[in-house]
């Protein structure tokens, strides 16, 4: 990334008009009170603070998430304005570590995924598409493979009802209402074995 | 855990091993410093690398990468021989008095346990049993003399680990073990307690269960298991791993650590015989004879009205684990096995919930190359990750493939991250913790539970219109979620609990559970997290009454709220704790009083029901009998499979672990040796990062802009690299590029003689992010070795050569 | 009320270029961040939580210091504390003497001294020493009035920044944006008869845990620091890369002998030219400063 290059000259212009405006004020008295009222604005005075857990490591810290926009039904953009440890936490009593200090940077990133991406088979590009037709086209190439591949009875003439042919993992920084979901739908209800998550690796 | 993060701060020795806790859980050490501040606890860290934990240890050993298990066996020895060891605790809480079956041998010069099949290359584990009576019950010898106690035995096998030979396999010094060992060995009096603290660096073995083992021993020769202050302390890597554990996210199991229905298993009680284990002791509790209870609530809440007394609850709609027909033997589908058999072509689509496999996978070449033989692949996530596009040419080049020879159709769906959508994360303590919503997603992201809601109603309105089939537990499962398409947390977390069918009721605990269809519970671990007074996970109280770090009314904490593990065990036969300063749990005549009792609450001491309620013998296992270790019932030190010396223990014998699962199947799934790749390598998170995710934050960038490789400075000259310059890393699977940091911190170490070095590779950069990336993925290196009895990819200890480039 | 609270109206003490001493302060205590360097882990959350409140983000990557982990060579006009990574060897073993550096907030203030500009630097009675941007002209004396060579310059604004102790923070009774994260407890804040007590407290225990050279450093020749350290090896300062004996080098010249030249040459508006000549002498402005900013 580039930045202005500064020469002699334009740091002498910035010298000077610093100057004069510094000047005027110290030659007819300088006030104190003025300075005090230039003292910097607390920027998290209007935020909405929300309490959130880090989805980093383990240790759990709670995190207060400072939000501007009140949240009213006609208002969207709410943006972060700042993440802190939450004070009351027995775990990290308002403390964080780096990363958890940086989460501001995991909500609020221009790298975020904010569309439906898909890849065509053999395509070297994504290609943005409705959630609707991904859905709809999702379910039928999993149906497409449980259809095919469902084990329901085994080489012994068992009954196992085991899906192996399509596997779900992940879930890790997800809640455990969402991974007991993902556990409920895919194994119990689509009959998937392989549902791992990171635990092993 | 079995303890928990605020009880570190109660411990009189911390042993930091297998994990870099300042590193890695930075706010979790701050009870390590707190006991360091506060009661002038010791800090012990061993470890390949002089990092952040060793910089505030009290003392500090460097390790050969790969080698804790003799270090383990040396600190066992050195209590064992020193008398360090809290007899009156071993006696009562461990099964050092059971007797051991005729015919168990371990043999010293090959290795090898008694059973070794050389052809079959597996145990037969008939051996490692106890001596029983004509009632199933474990025979014992209360003084711990006879010949093939447990506790005879385990001093006659660790007696081979001297401080020599800790320091021939290490490569530390002798003098340096022993100064750990006094300091870590000095909690063996009842009122002093001792924790150890690891995480990666221990289960990224090919010995990693074994590994585990060693220290749960050496604690519980300690006398530190249950006691505040103690335990064997697991840090987890991930916010909601443990949740995500407890949840059953694992091949083999289904929530609650019951064990997933095998195709032998015809019937539920077919499944129930064997998940419900015979008691080896006349008054163990045997917890799990509760599992016809636990597994029928399940079923219940999984089929809710599909499951009737007439198909066993849903026990027939329920998938069970499939047979290999070549070889009978039950199919492996653990985490490294899916991408082995993705590799072989076995597998035709994969969702994906936020996880990397192409960076977080060992042997990456081959993890792109398995996802290329996948016809579809739906990935939910925040960022744009290697997996999702894989297909990359970039990326695709690592399984010599190009973009228009993969047919792999991809789904990447935005995802909401965790501060867009509510729900509870179950930290390291096992704290269920709920987070709250803070904001909307961006743009058209969609929190997980609506992706699997949309996904899960669109394939069962398929079901529905066109049939298909088996669609019975498609149709059956109980999916009346207010709002079907993106059920809310607080109704999941309200079924995860589980109700009263006839009266509607939350339930209170899972002692409430029965097995007649009557009661739902999604898992009864969480049984008791979302009562009838409320969600519990939601609590915010942070009173201490006991000072020890409890917090018993700060959210929830599985099971039942108890906060220290086997807690029973802090207290002697009569239930007086071993250190009053220190109570855990009391025995007050009538009751358990203090943490919830790990332990039926009005059961008295004195009838003796053993202190550790999941297994069948009652106490903890200095001995593991049977197969439920693949390598032995007693933990020996093997080298990792790709290491630069033969095992110092037994030369000519056994090196690796002979149970040590190594993949064949594609190209990149070979082994080097020492001759061709002669410094060990071993790869590390920094505290800077998190995993593969923070290569997108422009903060964590700014702290730790690109990837590097640890050098040490004499092989740094030996080779006549400096610092700052281009290095090229290369194992027996790929070589990868970047930045050499010549370092004191990795001392060269001398291995049986032999002059060894280490090199050190940390993850977190990749092909797609901010900064430098191009592709330097530590795990490009990683070999294709699993630990037999976790799967555990062998990360940590392998080999590889360095050159400038 | 907590000390922090308790202080938290900000009363000005002293500013920079100005005549006149401030009048009618009340009596608010002095606050101090104590730094105990035995208990620093280096895990660098300070560092970020000072970025991320401050909005600050560094123009370029540099490459670190060679051998370590530091993020930074030094510090930067958006970087306002770094922790130095020092590593040294003692008796065959790796010492780690991480520091976190950052402005001192001097009780005498060498950067208010040396500064011209009125209003441009001010010190608070409570200890903190902030820089108002709207009055900097960019001479930096500052710089070279301080003995810890903390201030630094802006290429794109001209002018100089540096830690304002989160005055922000502080002035609405909150702790400032690094002690608030630091896991350890390593960085701990309050009134400064607190601090000193609570680090004296820590001398003793790492004295008696055999370190006989642990200090507390609150340099005299500054009129003490707002920002105290414990040293564990306090004898060796320069293990920590922190000056043994710093001191104001510049004399308050605009209130002293050069007062009527502050009034004469700002009334002229030619302050830029004179003051530059008064650093610098008759040569070039210091490109080179700038250059390692550029890309």
């Amino acid at each position: 990334m580039s930045v202005p290059t500064i020469t002699r000259r334009t740091f002498l212009t910035t010298g000077v008009a610093g100057g004069v405006v510094g000047a005027a004020v110290s030659v007819f008295g300088f006030d104190v009170q003025p300075a005090a009222a230039q003292a910097r604005t607390l920027k998290i005075e209007r935020t909405t603070e929300t309490r959130s857990v880090c989805p980093y490591c383990a240790v759990g810290c709670s995190v207060i998430i400072h939000t501007l926009g009140d949240r009213s039904r006609n208002v969207t953009g709410t943006t972060v304005v700042h993440v802190e440890g939450d004070p009351d936490s027995p775990i990290n009593r308002g403390t964080l570590c780096s990363k958890g200090a940086t989460l501001r940077d995991d909500i609020v990133n221009e790298r975020r995924m904010t569309k439906m991406l898909y890849r065509a088979p053999g395509a070297d590009h994504f290609e943005e598409k409705s959630w609707d037709w991904a859905i709809d086209r999702i379910a039928h190439l999993i149906k497409e493979t449980r259809d095919k591949r469902l084990i329901t009875q085994d080489y012994k003439g068992r009954s196992i009802n085991a899906l192996t042919a399509m596997a779900v993992v992940g879930g890790c920084t997800d809640s455990n209402e969402n991974n007991y979901l993902i556990q409920k739908a895919f194994r119990a209800g689509l009959g998937v074995i392989p549902v791992e998550q990171q635990a092993r690796i | 855990m079995t303890n928990g993060w605020t009880d570190i701060a109660n411990a009189d020795v911390i042993l930091a091993m297998g994990g870099n806790p300042a590193e890695n859980h930075p706010v979790g050490f701050r009870f390590v410093m707190e006991a360091k501040r506060r009661r002038g606890a010791k800090l012990v860290a061993v470890d390949p690398r002089f990092q952040r934990t060793a910089a505030v240890a009290d003392h500090f050993v460097q390790i050969r990468a790969g080698t804790d298990i003799a270090f383990l066996g040396g600190l066992i020895n050195y209590a064992l021989q020193t008398g360090h060891v809290q007899v009156d605790y071993v006696k009562l809480h461990t099964n050092a008095p059971f007797i051991v079956k005729e015919g168990y041998s371990f043999d010293e010069k090959t290795g090898l346990f008694s059973g070794w099949d050389k052809d079959k290359k597996q145990y037969d584990t008939s051996t490692w049993q106890y001596e029983v009576d004509a009632q199933g019950n474990a025979q014992v010898d209360p003084t711990l003399q006879h010949p093939r106690s447990v506790f005879q035995l385990m001093k006659a096998f660790y007696a081979r680990y001297t401080p020599q030979k800790v320091s021939e396999v290490c490569g530390c010094d002798a003098e340096a073990f022993t100064k750990a060992a006094e300091i870590i060995t000095s909690t063996y009096p009842a009122n002093r307690a001792g924790t150890i603290m690891y995480a990666l660096g221990w289960t990224h073995h090919s010995f990693s269960v074994q590994l585990i083992k060693t220290a749960a021993m050496l604690q519980l020769l300690l006398g530190n298991v249950g006691m505040p202050g103690g335990g064997v302390n697991a840090l987890r890597g991930h916010a909601n791993i443990q949740g995500g554990t407890d949840m059953g996210m694992g091949y083999h199991n289904v929530p609650g650590y019951m064990p997933i229905p095998k195709a032998g298993h015809v019937s539920m009680e077919d499944y129930l015989k064997v998940a419900v284990p015979k008691p080896l002791r006349p008054n163990s509790v045997n917890f799990w004879s509760n599992t016809p209870k636990l597994f029928t609530s399940q079923l219940k809440a999984f089929y809710g009205a599909a499951a009737t007394k007439a198909n066993q609850f849903g026990y027939t709609l329920h998938p069970r684990l499939p047979e290999d027909p070549k070889s009978g033997k039950l199919e492996n589908w653990s985490w490294a096995y899916i991408y082995d058999h993705m590799a072989q072509g076995q597998v035709e689509g994969l969702v994906d919930f936020g996880m990397n496999p192409v960076c977080n996978g060992p042997n990456s070449r081959k993890m792109v190359f398995a996802l290329s033989q996948l016809k579809w692949l739906v990935v939910a996530e925040n960022f744009e990750t290697e997996t999702t596009s894989f297909w990359k040419s970039e990326i695709l080049a690592l399984a010599g493939k190009k973009p228009e020879d993969v047919k792999t159709e991809v789904f990447l769906l935005p995802a909401a991250n965790f501060a867009e959508k509510s729900g509870s994360f179950t930290n390291s303590s096992r704290w269920a913790q709920w987070k709250y919503k803070a904001l909307d997603a961006p743009g058209q992201a969609k929190p997980d539970q609506e992706i699997i809601g949309r996904i899960f109603t669109k394939v069962r309105e398929l079901y529905k219109t066109e049939g298909g089939t088996f669609p019975d537990p498609v149709l059956g499962l109980d999916w009346s979620y207010t709002n079907p398409v993106s059920p809310a947390e607080d109704e999941v977390a309200r079924e995860v609990n589980g109700k009263d069918l006839t009266t509607g009721q939350q339930l209170a605990s899972f002692s409430a559970l029965k097995d007649d269809g009557t009661t739902s519970s999604g898992n009864w671990l969480y049984c008791g997290s979302y009562t009838d007074s409320g969600n519990m996970m939601m609590r915010r109280s942070t009173e201490d009454p006991t000072g020890l770090g409890r917090f018993s009314s700060w959210t929830w904490s599985w099971p039942a709220n108890r906060r220290i593990m086997y807690n029973r065990a802090s207290a002697d036969a009569q239930g007086k704790p071993w250190d009053p300063s220190r109570p855990a749990i009391v025995w007050n005549g009538k009751a358990w009083v203090g943490d919830v009792p790990d332990y039926p609450g009005t059961s008295d001491p004195e009838k003796g029901a053993g202190a550790f309620i999941v297994l069948p013998e009652g106490v903890a296992r200095l001995f593991a009998p049977g197969d439920i270790f693949k390598e032995g019932p007693f933990p020996e030190f093997y080298e990792p499979v790709e290491s630069p010396v033969d095992n110092p223990m037994h030369p000519g014998g056994q090196s690796h672990n002979p149970a040590a699962n190594i993949f064949k199947t594609t190209q990149w799934d070979v082994l080097g040796t020492a001759k061709d790749f002669p410094i060990v390598g071993t790869t590390y998170r920094l505290t800077e990062h998190f995993h593969y995710w923070t290569k997108n934050h422009p903060r964590a960038i700014e702290m730790m802009p690109e990837f590097f490789v640890e050098i040490p400075v004499e092989l740094g000259q030996e080779m006549g690299i400096k610092d700052g310059e281009r290095v090229r890393v290369t194992s027996a699977r790929g070589h990868i590029e970047g930045k050499a940091l010549l370092t004191k911190r990795i001392k060269p170490m001398t291995v049986a003689g032999k002059k060894v070095y280490q090199i050190g590779m940390p993850i977190h950069w990749g092909f797609i992010g901010l900064g430098k990336q191009g592709g330097s993925l530590a795990n490009i290196t990683t070999p294709p070795v699993v630990d037999p009895n976790s799967f555990c990819p062998e990360y940590k200890g392998f080999l590889v050569k360095l050159e400038k480039v | 009320m907590s000390p922090v609270t308790s202080a938290s109206a900000l009363q000005v003490k002293a500013v920079s270029a100005s005549p006149h001493t401030a009048t009618g302060i009340k009596d608010v205590p002095e606050l101090t961040k104590m730094i105990d360097v035995s208990v620093c882990i280096g895990c660098k959350a300070c560092e970020v939580a000072c970025q991320e409140w401050n909005d600050l983000k560094v123009d370029e990557i540099r490459e670190s210091p060679p051998q370590t982990y530091q993020t930074l060579p030094d510090l930067e006009y958006n970087f306002w504390q770094l922790i130095k990574f020092n590593e040294t060897e003692r008796d065959g073993r790796l010492l780690w003497t991480l520091t976190k550096y950052q402005c001192m907030h001097c009780e005498d203030p060498g950067c208010l001294k040396a500064c011209p500009a009125p209003g441009a630097i001010v010190q608070y009675s409570n200890g903190i020493v902030d820089f108002v941007q709207e009055n900097c002209i960019g001479c930096q004396f500052c710089v070279t009035g301080c003995p810890f060579d903390v201030p630094r310059i802006s290429p794109t604004t001209g002018k100089v920044y540096k830690c304002t102790l989160c005055s922000d923070r502080v002035s609405a009774g909150l702790e400032p944006a690094c002690v608030k994260s630091c896991p350890t407890n390593a960085i701990s804040f309050g009134t400064r008869e607190k601090m000193l007590a609570q680090a004296q407290g820590r001398v003793a225990q790492l004295t008696a845990d055999g370190l006989d050279h642990a200090a507390v450093y609150n340099p005299s020749g500054v009129g003490g620091t707002h920002v105290i350290y414990v040293l564990p090896h306090g004898d060796e300062t320069s293990l920590y890369g922190l000056p043994t004996n710093p001191k104001v080098t510049f004399v308050n010249l605009w209130k002293g002998p050069l007062k009527w030249l502050g009034n004469l040459v700002f009334a002229g508006g030619i302050v830029g030219v004179v003051l530059h000549y008064l650093r610098y002498g008759p040569r070039e402005v210091d490109e080179s400063r700038h250059d390692d900013v550029k890309h």
